[in-house]
């Protein structure tokens, strides 16, 4: 288990990355180039909010997912 | 328990439970009643207004609630919970009766979006501070061995308070008429929330300090830089990473799938009258909120885990189904039409309406009113609205799917405030359960009306045959990974060594 929690660690490094890919480029400037306020709003929380949680927090957790801090000894 | 504890603990659980509900009451008062306001505030032809009602939607909503969580957990875990979760407890009711005294826009001017948008604020400030205070509070007054049960009645705080403000409003509605509702009676639930708050502050005015905190702080053990200790420190960093992506994300997006992406799938996509829509779900919310406590008591007995990841496996796996099913109750292409009937047209202002009602074999009523512009940018187009009414079995079947929701809330929602606390030790518990809560289920679980309606937008643009499931993709894909996190990462005796 504690080696398969290490390798999964690199699957929510890769994941980081690519949400933090559609986040930007799918979501976040598509509503902000629309123009609409409404949008732009939406599409700043998405970059600004969203974006960095998700990406930053899920590859730090990915990172010491690999480095084994969340083997069974030490938790 | 003896007798004396046992009615102690239910003093705590009363005092908390009151204030928590007040909280969540006050915060979804601004919501339900969010076209009111939006015509009261923030008139659309101002584009300033406008600008400022999105961002009080957005910005309360989520953004600010974990910014609440880090200010109001900080001092939580220095001062104490009883204080600060006092403080929430007044600036939120004070937001709130101050929301309903403003002048409207047509009065003040732009004085009323600026100040209704800063009030918000406070309210999201105040929500992010109080979940957290009164999760921990109830749970350090509990027992060992029975958290989850006790805690479950804070859970229930948060539907009970949407269920309260649908209630409120439509009693407000019912007593008086339209035009006075509309001039003045709108601002009754807001001024109500006063009286409401004090009672709850002469409550909990009452209450002992948590019986692990005062130890903790006679024994000099409290925290002096919760913050530091909380998110700079790599040991309990991590579990508050593992809060957030195995468990808190997932419950955010169940939880607001449940109470508010199904209201506005049957008012949006399913076409339901707004007032068949809120009954349904207040039943539903209704006839769910016990399980609340029936799944924290049961994950005393058989942990936290496998209950919270079930509901989210289940709700990865039924969703579509769910929806699928909703979306057929109201289908008329499938029915067997019984009668038409349309109404003579009438002239209103720059438009011609025309009215048709069409009855269906299975009771369903739809009334379709066209609509022709004569005036202004619409000039010569023409707009159809339609609304669709349940009877019988359809509505008792919706009923039904929105409850299934609902259990679904309550099996990842019951047992979480104990997950939460018990995986952080006492000093810094305050501040670092209550981010990872409000960054789920705010942030994860508030910006799914937004991501959803964009996704199913987009599939409908591309004339995918069944667009109206394709805002379920982000739910469905949070919750997944959560359950896959949480499965793998979390144990189910949840409490770290050398955290009591």
């Amino acid at each position: 288990m504690n080696n398969l929690k290490k390798l999964l660690g690199i699957v929510w490094i890769f994941l980081a990355i690519y949400t933090a890919y559609f986040s930007i480029f799918e979501l976040a400037l598509p509503k902000i180039s629309t123009g609409h306020q409404e949008d732009l709003v939406f599409g700043i929380i998405i970059l600004c909010i969203l974006t960095p949680i998700i990406s930053l927090g899920l590859g730090l957790f990915g990172y010491y997912s690999l480095l084994g801090e969340y083997d069974r000894k030490k938790m | 328990m003896n007798e004396n504890s046992t009615k102690s603990i239910w003093k705590v659980i009363g005092a908390s439970s009151m204030g928590t509900l007040i909280e969540w009451y006050d915060f979804f008062i601004f919501g339900s009643l969010s076209i009111v306001i939006s015509t009261k505030f923030f008139p659309a032809d101002n584009p300033t207004a406008a600008f400022l009602s999105t961002l009080a939607t957005f910005a309360a909503g989520f953004v600010v609630r974990p910014f609440g969580a880090l200010f109001f957990g900080r001092l939580g875990d220095i001062i104490g919970r009883k204080y600060t979760f006092m403080v929430t407890l007044m600036l939120m009711g004070g937001a709130t009766f101050l929301i309903g005294c403003i002048p409207s826009y047509e009065t003040i001017g732009f004085w009323a979006p600026l100040i209704v948008l800063i009030l918000r604020l406070l309210q999201g400030l105040a929500l992010g501070g109080e979940y957290g205070g009164a999760a921990t509070y109830v749970a350090e007054h509990a027992p060992l061995g029975q958290r989850g049960y006790w805690t479950s009645w804070i859970q229930t705080t948060a539907t009970f308070g949407l269920f309260i403000s649908l209630v409120v409003i439509l009693l407000t509605k019912s007593f008086l008429s339209e035009t006075q509702f509309d001039s003045w009676g709108w601002r009754l639930p807001f001024l109500l929330s006063l009286v409401m708050v004090y009672v709850s502050y002469l409550i909990r005015k009452k209450m002992k300090e948590s019986p692990e905190f005062s130890k903790a702080k006679a024994e000099g053990k409290t925290s002096t830089n919760p913050l530091k200790e909380s998110f700079g420190n790599r040991y309990n960093l991590k579990f508050v990473l593992l809060a957030l992506f195995g468990a808190a994300m997932g419950q955010g997006v169940v939880w607001y799938t449940g109470q508010f992406y199904s209201m506005s799938f049957m008012k949006t996509v399913m076409h339901l009258q707004s007032d068949q829509a809120d009954t349904i779900l207040g039943i539903a919310l209704l006839l769910g909120t016990p399980f609340f406590v029936v799944f924290g008591w049961l994950s005393d007995k058989v942990g936290r885990k496998w209950i919270m990841l079930g509901g989210m496996l289940l709700a990865v796996l039924t969703y579509r189904p769910i929806y699928e099913s909703m979306y057929q109750l109201s289908n008329v292409q499938q029915k067997n039409k019984l009668d038409e009937t349309t109404e003579p047209t009438i002239q209103q202002n720059s438009t011609i309406v025309t009215i048709t009602k069409s009855q269906y074999a299975d009771g369903t009523e739809m009334t379709s009113s066209k609509i022709q512009h004569q005036e202004g940018e619409l000039k010569g187009k023409e707009t159809v609205k339609t609304t669709v009414h349940l009877k019988g079995k359809n509505y008792i079947l919706l009923v039904a799917l929105i409850f299934i929701q609902v259990i679904y809330i309550t099996m990842v929602y019951g047992p979480i405030a104990a997950f939460l606390v018990e995986l952080f030790p006492v000093k810094i518990r305050y501040t670092s359960m209550s981010l990872p809560y409000h960054v789920g289920n705010g942030i994860f679980g508030g910006l799914l009306p937004a991501v959803s309606t964009y996704l199913t937008t987009n599939a409908e643009a591309s004339h995918t045959p069944q667009f109206y499931l394709a805002g379920l993709g982000y739910p469905i894909l949070i919750a997944a990974v959560c359950f896959i996190i949480g499965s793998l990462y979390i144990n189910n005796k949840s409490t770290p060594p050398n955290h009591e």
